[in-house]
């Protein structure tokens, strides 16, 4: 349980950190949170010879609107997102998730770049990230790039990052209003990873369903979209027995796996059923 | 005249403060001059031959001081470990030494030590080690263990199998034969991880011309670790001393010998310098021992109306790799599954066997859980079968309060309480008629609401010396001394060694009840083989009935010393001398008194004293009770399921426990508050797993569940008062009972919630999954 032996760097600079990066290459890795990253390395399944520390980097911490964006940087906390008042009133989807992320401690330290650049099939922000279209802008050797949610999240614990790019800022376009949102987790004790999870966003305008958003944590090696809800739902007005007919569709084309946490049946069942609750939830009183 | 206000009172823990603002001395914080560290390498292989292990590339890695295997330390070892009875005198077990030499029988089994000047040093050095294993087929578990041409783990014993023993009671055929209804049932008792907040640590520093061993242990037994350590290791018992200092839990993990005591020591002794050991948690998930693991077979004889005739009970036992120091202690299941119900007959069986995983051992409860489990699932079957509530079948069967002290079937002798009285008040409290209607609405609304009741009675106060030798192979009784300084504080040691118990209030609030001596003047010391006599340390809810009367009985020596005292300085017959609030005066002139403290003081100036009395104002007590203790309670679980995912929160957990006396209630709650945590989590949550290989599945707290706060509900305390006869306070033992009685509070409930599924019982861990499925393997047709 005491990680094997690494050299440490603490740039000041986003600049300065890729070049640390691109100087040692595969042998180094960005650490900020460290929630999982940490563990990994006391367990020695990660055994990087070469941690560069982004923690101190400035202006990487930040929630703000801008443009017809939401825009959060990478370092910004769990902690942070669940308390802004500006995600509160605009995304409460992400607040929502971020509220049920483990347990305070690792609110206080998590990072919303972390997570994504973890790309943990089960955590909890990616399947938001995914619902929302979210936008990765990276930085790398060569200078700023912007990744799609879509194409982000590639595999387990794999992203589209190259090892020597930094993700900067996560920009998501600010729901028109009436868009709601919200993140159903199914876990066995409060502070677990989800077995399942579902992030839904959705728009009633009059009598339309006129966008309809929803991710699946859990449901296969990366978050995934559950498209054919999504395609039931959208141009439909929102009734009772739409919305369980379009939920009955949420576990096409996963692949969830078996593990000590559920079955794939059981997972296949509990995304329904999630689902249809996330979207009476969202659609109340319309 | 015992009975004061400080028995009874609820003061606050004295040890908290510390422990709550890190201020606590463990195991890990303690560090001295040339301390050396030593990493224990571990199986990787579940059932293997160890061929060869390879250290020259690992003694070259920095900070090293020495690698050994286990054939470089096996001649040192002049015993193996320590076995003992424990309730099954007739089993088959092999000699298990500290470490593996030419064979390894479960994943965590240690197999070399590597000892360097750090800790990451020291497992840097271990990466380096090229252990090669031929690998054996591994025995998984009981029912592979069982098999005719399973693997055998110990070629000396022949089989797997460690015991098939009967014990029984009442004619178990004529049950059967009158029986209206026969039930058959299993239950399983699934393979839990005891989880202390600490895991266990040692220093070890053994000084080379002295011959003195000092071994610091996060440990429940000092005062056996002593004498083993002594044993093993070849070294006189007085010339080993064990410290246990603060504790960070237990649970029955820290109740036997420890290879690594053994290991620490032994690394101290051969490289003439302290050396410490300390256990992280992935090391503690696999080498520190499980707890339960066992297969029930039940069948139950009973009449229509509600009266049981007989049970039959087979208990598989998974010893693990070897036998554990009170591995089979968990068979006291079978002397003690009667309850407290009149049972006609049962006839049990008990079978242990040996699997490729890691030793079973006490864990909380150690036996009365399992008892409990299955009558308490037997009163539940029966009523369902007959369809008669579960409160009634209960009360039918309840041995009445005439009937006291009743010896049941396996000869074991009840010593007081009427078992209704907690059933009625829990029932008062819970208002069971109006849950009955909130269950059949909230049905309506897919929501399944169910509750679970469980009436136990259990056997603690280890105990007798007579009894407990016949069963754990060792006498227990009750130590303590009661010192009273020049000054008149007193300092108190005791004989057991707790470890979260909070024996420093409770035992400081008996001397001061029978003393009058503020509660700040009284220091209560204990885990310190060299502060006082052999103390018989901590478990089985023995502290306070054994040790607790030993204090007691201490403080009433002193006393009776001080009142003689008290005569001859106040020139008085010591027949009118009467002692009251830390004072002694002549009957009738409490203004010419004369203090504890200036007593005290007289009995260290020999001038002072009547002429033939010594000097000093000290006693000493060894108590030996006259049976156990039998606590009982009723407690009552109200569940709810979600119709759709399974998932089950217990909403309303409402307690009525009877342990006589209570010391101290709060104290007596906390003990209550984490025990129902525990059995909740074996309920819901808990479950070690393992592979096809062999390897822990569950080797993290992420994979190993235990409940946090968040996933319990708020629990209702409440209590009922019947004094123990078989000792001075009246008090019987509360350390368990919470774990005893709620698993199986739990599963009633669930049972009860998934009634109109056609459910008659649910595995434990009972998961949403698994509750999902029982809702619907009939298509989720409702009756
Ligand atoms: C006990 C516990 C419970 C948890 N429970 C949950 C849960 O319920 N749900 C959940 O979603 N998560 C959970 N987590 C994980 C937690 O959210 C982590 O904080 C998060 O996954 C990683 O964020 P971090 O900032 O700690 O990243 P780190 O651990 O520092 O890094 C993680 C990975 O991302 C890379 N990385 C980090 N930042 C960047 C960046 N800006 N650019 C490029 N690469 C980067 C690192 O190199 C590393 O590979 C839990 C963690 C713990 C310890």
């Amino acid at each position: 349980m005491i990680p094997a032996s690494f050299d440490y760097v603490v740039p000041r600079t986003l600049q300065e950190a890729v070049a640390e990066l691109v100087q040692h290459g595969q042998e180094a890795k960005v650490l900020a949170g460290g929630h999982s990253l940490i563990p990994l390395m006391k367990l020695r399944l990660s055994t990087p010879s070469f941690l560069v520390d982004i923690g101190r980097i400035e202006n990487l911490n930040y929630i703000r609107e801008d443009d017809g964006h939401i825009v959060i940087g990478a370092l910004t906390t769990h902690h942070d997102i669940e308390l802004s008042e500006l995600l509160k009133q605009k995304l409460p989807l992400l607040t929502s998730a971020a509220s049920q992320i483990g347990d305070p401690q690792v609110r206080n330290r998590g990072t919303i770049g972390g997570a994504s650049a973890h790309a943990d099939p089960n955590g909890d922000f990616p399947a938001c990230l995914l619902a929302l279209d979210a936008e990765f802008t990276v930085v790398g050797p060569k200078g700023e790039r912007s990744i799609a949610a879509k194409d982000f999240f590639v595999d387990t614990f794999t992203s589209s990052l190259e090892p020597n790019e930094i993700l900067r800022e996560i920009r998501i376009a600010t729901p028109p209003p009436g868009s709601r949102g919200t993140y159903l987790k199914f876990s066995r004790r409060s502070q677990d990873w989800a077995i399942v999870a579902v992030a839904a966003q959705v728009r009633v305008t009059g009598h339309e369903v006129t966008q309809v958003a929803v991710g699946l944590t859990g449901m296969g090696s990366r978050p995934l979209r559950a498209s054919g809800v999504e395609q039931a739902l959208r141009g439909k007005a929102g009734h009772d027995d739409e919305l369980r007919q379009a939920a009955e569709r949420a576990a096409e084309g996963t692949d969830p796996p078996q593990d000590l946490n559920g079955s794939p049946d059981y997972r296949h069942h509990l995304a329904r059923v999630l689902t249809r609750r996330a979207l009476e939830q969202v659609t109340a009183h319309h | 005249m015992a009975v004061s206000q400080l028995i009874g009172a609820s003061i606050k823990r004295r040890e908290d403060p510390e422990l709550v603002t890190g201020s606590g001395d463990f195991v890990d914080d303690r560090s001295q001059t040339a301390l050396a560290y030593l990493y224990v390498v571990r199986s990787t292989q579940a059932h293997a031959r160890i061929d060869a292990i390879e250290t020259s590339r690992a003694k070259e890695a920095s900070g090293v001081l020495a690698i050994w295997t286990g054939k470089d330390l096996m001649s040192e070892f002049q015993s193996p470990l320590p076995v003992t009875t424990s309730f099954v005198p007739e089993k088959k077990y092999p000699n298990h030494y500290p470490i593996a030499s030419d064979r390894v029988r479960y994943v965590g089994e240690p197999v070399a030590v590597v000892v360097a000047s750090s800790k990451a040093a020291a497992e840097d050095a271990a990466e380096r080690l090229d252990i090669r294993y031929q690998p054996l087929p591994p025995v998984l578990d009981i029912e592979a263990a069982l098999k005719k041409d399973a693997p055998v783990l110990h070629d000396d014993i022949g089989s797997n199998i460690a015991y098939d023993v009967k014990r029984t009671g009442g004619d178990i055929e004529a049950a059967f034969r009158d029986a209206d209804v026969r039930i058959k049932q299993r239950i399983i008792q699934q393979r839990l991880i005891p989880v202390a907040v600490e895991g266990r640590g040692v220093v070890a520093d053994y000084k080379k011309f002295a011959k003195t061993l000092t071994v610091t242990s996060s440990t429940q037994i000092p005062h056996f670790v002593k004498i083993w350590l002594g044993v093993i290791l070849g070294i006189p018992e007085s010339n080993v001393r064990v410290i246990a200092p603060d504790v960070g839990g237990g649970f029955g993990s820290k109740i036997r010998v420890y290879p690594e005591e053994i290991l620490v020591a032994l690394a101290s002794r051969r490289l003439d310098r302290p050396v410490k050991w300390t256990e992280d948690r992935n090391e503690n998930m696999k080498a520190t021992h499980h707890g339960r693991s066992q297969i029930w077979d039940v069948e139950i004889a009973a009449k229509r109306d509600g009266r049981l005739l007989g049970v039959r009970a087979t208990q598989y036992l998974d010893l693990g790799g070897y036998c554990s120091q009170f591995g089979t202690f968990q068979a006291i299941a079978l002397l003690i599954a009667q309850g407290p119900y009149k049972l006609p007959a049962f006839d049990g069986r008990g079978v242990g066997v040996y699997t490729n995983r890691t030793p079973t051992d006490a864990y909380r409860g150690a036996g009365r859980p399992e008892a409990t489990h299955l009558i308490e699932r037997v009163m539940d079957l029966v009523a369902q079968e007959i369809g008669m509530d579960p409160v009634e079948v209960r009360r039918k069967n309840f041995i009445a309060p005439s009937e006291q002290p009743f010896t049941n079937l396996l000869g074991l002798t009840y010593d007081s309480g009427d078992y209704r009285i907690t059933l009625d008040k829990v029932l008062e409290l819970v208002d069971y008629p109006k849950f009955r209607k909130e269950q059949a609405e909230a049905r309506k609304r897919g929501k399944y609401l169910g509750i679970g009741f469980c009436t136990y009675l259990e056997i603690c106060g280890l105990g007798p010396s007579v009894a407990t030798t016949a069963a754990a192979g060792i006498g227990f009784w009750g130590m303590s001394v009661v010192n009273l300084h020049f000054t008149g504080k007193a300092t108190v040691i005791i004989g057991s060694s707790p470890h979260g118990q909070g024996h420093e209030t409770t035992f400081a609030q008996i001397v001061a009840n029978e003393l009058g001596l503020p509660l700040e003047d009284i220091d209560v010391v204990h885990g310190d083989t060299a502060i006082g006599p052999m103390g018989m340390d901590t478990y089985g809810s023995r502290s306070a009935s054994v040790d607790g009367t030993a204090v007691y009985l201490s403080s009433v020596k002193v006393r009776e010393k001080a009142r003689k005292i008290a005569a001859h300085l106040l020139e008085a017959a010591e027949a009118d001398i009467v002692y009251e609030d830390g004072k002694a005066f002549v009957k009738g002139t409490p203004s010419k008194a004369v203090t504890i403290q200036e007593i005290t003081g007289a009995a260290f100036q020999p001038h002072r004293l009547p002429p033939d009395m010594e000097g000093g104002m000290e006693a000493t007590t060894f108590f030996n009770p006259p049976n156990f203790v039998w606590p009982f309670g009723a407690h009552v679980a109200v569940v709810e399921i979600d119709g759709e995912t399974g998932a089950t929160r217990v909403v309303r957990y409402v307690a009525v426990d009877d342990c006589g006396t209570r010391i101290n209630p709060m104290v007596v709650d906390g003990q209550l508050h984490g025990g129902i945590a525990q059995g909740i989590g074996q309920a819901l949550f808990e479950e070690a797993l393992y592979d096809e290989t062999g390897q822990l599945r569950t080797g993290t707290l992420v994979d190993y569940m235990i409940p946090t706060a968040p996933d319990l509900p708020s629990f209702e305390t409440a209590a009922t008062v019947t004094p123990s006869p078989t000792n001075p306070l009246g008090v019987k033992g509360i350390g368990e009972a919470g774990t005893i009685a709620s698993s199986v509070a739990v599963i009633n409930a669930i049972v009860d919630a998934l009634s109109p599924f056609g459910v008659k019982d649910v595995d434990m861990p009972a998961t949403p999954e698994k509750i999902w499925h029982l809702m619907n393997r009939n298509g989720g047709t409702k009756r």
